[in-house]
Parts: structure tokens; sequence; C-alpha cells
């Protein structure tokens, strides 16, 4: 079974170009229908099929995702 | 329970040290961010920060000494190559690169481009290739595909009298002094792995000055291309590829 | 230790360079300057100091090297002739700009355009009222001898990093290719550059440093020309230089600078033959100009004649030091010609002393 992971996005610097969305494998990224304080829809996780891959963070242009993964 | 994974003993990916914490200017969705970031986290992971010396263009990242977290120049439009060949010469032991996009390399800076991959100069150059001028708002670069339109070419570029894009990457390839010459992107994950090789690669021939090394990276610039995010990188992938194949154009000889 | 030799004026540019411990030169061929960079690839700064030397592919190229080079807080030299010096003014506005110290010799020839190659005196507006674009000045300086030249190496040197700005040699055809006998200084050390503005490599917990010329606001970009232009008073203050011949009786006053000092100065003793009380008044800095010293000579002296090789371009800023106090005129030969004493003379009778 994958491991588990997670991902902390640091929503006031993200920009919601969505470019971490379709790199995601396992669809856990989505766009929030809030908005941050610029304005921007921010990517948000919408459920728990993290793996911890980092596929979203290293593609993503303004570096605001963290990636955390079980031992 | 998802929550007691985030610790510091589980973090397998955050933002590297070598860039700085401000907010990058950069529309949402461009490239530079992403070409910005595996530049530092090279920089990072060979432990040069205190050893590099970067040089900005004029352009959209004019202003990269915001966001590179060691000591840059900012050159006037076109002469980073000439900044570069300066600070090189008195300091051959640092790492140095310039960081410059279609305009300013391969349009008003093609001289100093040229003559300093000529010269060998040991340094990393890193293009960045959108085929338009993001930061002027959207007019033709030396670089705009056929028959893609921008504010200058609003119907087109047409090739008869406003030339070729520019292949400047193959051009370079052919001079003695470069030593490594490849084209990468940064819009898909395993893109943005392949090109922070390149660099990296491109870094580490620095430390044993074999000369120019060239990284272009074909990109997109949603806003000019008046396209989503997501669908700037599907044209990219479509139209930007097909003229600028992705992969290495030279390589050192064994 | 003196060390005499007789050189040519632009070799002696080239040496001094070496001696005043230079770091880089970086420059491009163009005649009346091309033995700069020749006697430098000849005699290998490399081996002798460690000194760089790279002929650049442009006049363009060129200034960039000496940005880049000069933001590593290292002492860098360029140098080059009139069309050349149009070509570097993209880069020495930059310079000034990002406030880095060099030093740029402008070996002058006639223009405009391609003009000709023989000595002139006509880039004086480019040199002191700008060249390039915005608010910012160079430090010029004008030999009229090759000892000068070399004297004045050292001191750009001085005044470049004294006050992080550009300072310009204004050589000319003349001083550039005539030899005669100098006075050589001592080898100077160079110097490993540890300055907080100049990119040596990011220092650990310390934010790293750029050298740009950029500002997004205008507040900031105000403020930057606040602090140039201060510098500029400080430097008004400070760093006019000018010789003065027979003067202290002068009813009538000369004045020129460089080589047409030379000339003007045998004007000077024709008309002191024939019994005119005449003196010289030569600016050695063009830029900071030595306006006080021309309006305290305005309330001696019944006329100033400024002698240049070009159509008349520092007897502006003569008129102005004067303020209207005693008359100015201007007599010149341009275009590569070089004035005659006789023509001179015969000017100052016309214009000064007749008139």
């Amino acid at each position: 079974m994958a491991k588990r992971g997670d991902v902390v996005i640091d929503i006031e610097k993200c920009k919601g170009c969505e470019v971490c969305i379709s790199a995601c494998p396992h669809e856990v990224l989505s766009l929030s229908s809030e908005v941050n304080s610029k304005g921007y829809h921010y990517a948000v996780k919408v459920n728990s099929g993290c793996t911890g891959c980092a596929n979203c963070a290293i593609v993503c242009p303004d570096a605001v995702i963290t990636v955390y993964r079980e031992k | 329970m998802s929550e007691n994974l985030v610790n510091p003993e589980n973090l397998v990916y955050k933002k590297t040290d070598a860039m700085t914490d401000r907010v990058l200017h950069y529309c949402p969705g461009c490239g530079h961010g992403t070409a910005h970031r595996i530049l530092a986290e090279v920089i990072d992971e060979l432990q040069i920060q205190d050893q590099t010396i970067g040089v900005a263009p004029v352009g959209c990242s004019v202003l990269a000494y915001y966001y590179f977290n060691v000591d840059m120049q900012e050159a006037a439009h076109g002469r980073a190559p000439a900044v570069a060949t300066g600070i090189k010469r008195v300091f051959p032991e640092k790492y140095v690169f310039t960081y410059q996009g279609d305009g300013d390399l391969a349009a008003i800076g093609t001289a100093e481009t040229i003559h300093a991959c000529n010269r060998g100069e040991n340094i990393l150059v890193v293009f960045i290739n959108n085929g338009i001028y993001g930061m002027t708002g959207g007019q033709m670069a030396p670089t705009t595909l056929e028959g893609m339109k921008s504010s200058t070419s609003p119907f087109g570029r047409d090739v008869k009298s406003m030339g070729s894009p520019l292949k400047i990457t193959e051009l370079v390839a052919q001079l003695p002094g470069t030593y490594f010459a490849t084209r990468q992107a940064v819009h898909k994950p395993a893109n943005v792995r392949k090109a922070k090789r390149a660099i990296k690669k491109a870094m580490e021939y620095q430390k044993h000055n074999k000369g120019t090394c060239f990284v272009e990276i074909v990109s997109n610039c949603p806003s000019n291309w008046k396209m989503t995010p997501v669908q700037s990188n599907e044209w990219m992938e479509e139209n930007m590829f097909p003229f600028y194949p992705l992969g290495d154009i030279k390589v050192p000889e064994k | 230790m003196k060390e005499l030799r007789l050189m040519k004026g632009n070799e002696a540019l080239a040496e001094a360079a070496i001696r005043a411990g230079a770091d880089a030169y970086f420059g491009y061929p163009i005649t009346p300057q091309s033995e700069v960079i020749e006697y430098l690839m000849a005699n290998k700064p490399e081996d002798r100091t460690g000194m760089v030397v790279l002929q650049a592919e442009s006049e363009v190229a060129a200034i960039n090297m000496v940005y880049g080079a000069a933001g590593c807080g290292k002492k860098a030299v360029t140098s080059s002739s009139s069309p050349g010096i149009s070509l570097k003014q993209e880069g020495l506005s930059y310079i000034a700009g990002a406030e880095l110290p060099c030093v740029v010799v402008n070996v002058v020839r006639g223009g405009p355009g391609l003009g000709t190659i023989q000595p002139s005196q006509s880039d004086y507006f480019q040199s002191v009222k700008g060249g390039g674009h915005g608010d910012y000045k160079l430090i010029v300086l004008a030999p009229s001898s090759v000892q000068e030249s070399v004297d004045y190496m050292r001191l750009a040197f001085d005044l470049a990093f004294k006050y992080r700005n550009p300072v310009m040699i204004q050589s000319d055809g003349i001083i550039g290719q005539m030899m005669e006998k100098v006075e050589l200084f001592e080898q100077q050390k160079r110097v490993e550059p540890d300055y907080e503005w100049a990119t040596i490599g990011k220092k650990k917990d310390k934010p790293a440093t750029f050298v740009t010329s950029l500002q997004l606001q205008a507040e900031e970009q105000e403020k930057v020309n606040l602090r140039l232009q201060k510098k500029y008073r400080e430097v008004e203050k400070n760093e006019v230089r000018f010789e003065k011949v027979q003067c202290d009786d002068a009813e009538y006053l000369l004045t020129a600078f460089g080589s047409c000092a030379r000339i003007t100065r045998k004007a000077m003793e024709m008309a002191r033959a024939k019994g005119y009380k005449v003196g010289m008044l030569r600016p050695q800095t063009l830029y900071p100009f030595p306006t006080e010293e021309f309006n305290k000579m305005a309330e001696q002296v019944k006329g100033i004649l400024t002698v240049e090789m070009n159509a008349g371009q520092m007897v502006e800023d003569v008129k102005l030091s004067v303020c209207g106090k005693t008359k100015v005129e201007y007599f010149g030969r341009f275009g590569g010609m070089i004035p005659s004493p006789e023509e001179i003379l015969n000017a100052l009778e016309q214009k000064i002393i007749g008139g």
C-alpha cells in the first residue's frame, strides 16, 4: 500500500494557477471557493489520497507547497 | 490522522533557503517561478550559496535578485553575459550564472550571448524562452513562432517581413566554447526534475572550468498568450515543443 | 624610487593602470587609443600583478564587463575613443546609477559620426553634462601631458572608490599619441575587495547583496537621485583641480584644457612678449569645473578667451561661472584641426584685447 502523505499550502502566497492540481496523480487538490487577501482562489486539499509524492510542490511556480510523507 | 504527518521528520519537500521569502511578482502559473526555484535548489544542494553570483536581465525577471538568496547584479538589457564575464574574470573561483529571457538573450543581447559562449566563459546561462515579450506587454520576440500573434504581430508573425523564430540554443551549440547546451521545460513534474538535473550538471561543469553551459527552458506566458496557466502549458506542448524540441543539443564528448 | 621612461600617452595610461593596482581591463580597439590594449596585451599584466585583460566583442560589452567587475568591488578600467565612448554611454549610466567605481579613458577624436581619427575635444559636453540618460555626473580629468596621463590614472581610481562613481580621463589624439618623458609611480598592490555594496558571495547570516540601478517606486528613485546629487555637491566642494599660469597681474585671461592648453600657453607667452598682461587658467578637472576660480578671475580681468578644439563647449561653463562680470569669447578649430599659437594670439587681440 502506498505511503501516506500530506501537504501544507501557504494560501496567502498561492495565486490559484492550478498547475499543481493537474500535476497531482491522486486528484487530492482543488481550487478553493474562498479567496485569499489578494483575491486569488487558492489550492486546497479535498481528500486524504495524498501519498507525499511532491509532484504538486515541484511544479508550483510560487513555492507555496510543503510536503510530508510518513517514514 | 493526517495532521500528525506534518512534522519535521516526515518532511520531504519545502522551499529552499537559497530563495528568499518574498512573494514572486510573476503572473499566476508563469514558469519563471519554477525555473528560479530549481536553480536555487541546485545552489542549495551543491552548497555554493556563498560562492554564487547571479546576473539578472531586463524583462519579466528583472527583479530576480529579490528572489535568489545569493549575491546578484542587475544588468542592462541584453548585457548579462558581458556582466557575467566581468564577474567571472575577476572571480574565477565563483559560480556565475545569468538568467535571461528571449528578448534579452536572443534579440538585444545576441552579440553578448554569442561571444560569451564563443570565449567559453565558465558561466551558466539560463535562458527562458516563452516566445513573447512579457514585461512590456506581449510584443513579438525573436523566438515568437511563425503565425503566432503578439501585440506587434497582431495578425501573426509573418516570416517574410519579420524573420523566422530564432533557435539560438542550436546556434550557440555550434560554438567550440559552448560545453553543454540543452532545452528543457518546467511545466510538469518529470520536466522539472529533468531540467533541474541539467542545471545541476551545468553547475558541476562550471566547477571544472569546462566552458559555457547553456540551459534553455521553454516556458509559458499565460497573461500575454491570453490563456489560463493550464491551457498555456497545453498550448506550449502542442505548439512550442514541435519547433523547440526538448532534449540535449550539445553534450560533452566522453 | 624614480623610474623615468619615454612613453606614448596611451601606453603610459596602460602602464599606469597596471601600477595603480587595477584588477581588470576590458576594451575594444579604436583609433587613436588602440595602444592602450596593445600595450596591456604585450606587457602581460596577468603575470606581473594578476590583472585581467580582455578584448571584448564591442565597446558595449566592454563597459558591461567593467560593470560586472566593478560590482564585485574590483578596480576595472576601459578605454576607447569618441564613437566607442558613445556606445559606452548606456553602461556608464547604469554604472553611475548603481554607484559603482570605475575608470573610463576617452582619447577624443573628431566627430560627429565616424568623424575623423585626428585629435579633438568635441566630447566635452558628453563627458561633463552626462552623456547617457538620467541625472548623473562623471568625474572628468583632463591631462595635458603624458605625465598627467600617468598621474591621473592613479588619481582616477582613488576618486572612483572614494565616491563610488565612474571617473573619466578625457585625453585626446595628441596626448595619446605623443611621446614624452614620464616619471612612473611604484607598483601599487592589488587589494581583495571587502565592501558591503559589492557582490563577493553572500555571507552567512547577512542578507544577499545586489547591485542594481532599478527602483520601481518613484519615491525610491527620487531618494537615489537626491543621494547622487549630494555626492556631486561633495565632489564639487572637494575635487576641483586647476592650474594657473601668470594670473597674478593678468588683465586678460586665456583658458584651455588638455592638449589645447599647451598651445594656448605658447600663445600666452607670445602675448606677454608683445606687452599684454595675459594669464592662463587650465581646468584639470572638467567636472567638477573650477567655477569659483573663474568667478574670482572675472573680477580681475577685462575679458576671457576660451580656446577649444571643438565648436565652443567649455565656453558655456565659463560664461555660467563669471555671471556676466566680464566678457567671455571663444576661439577654436575642430574636426581634427589644431589651432596654432599665432591664430590664438590673433583671436585674443581681435576678440578680447581690441574688442
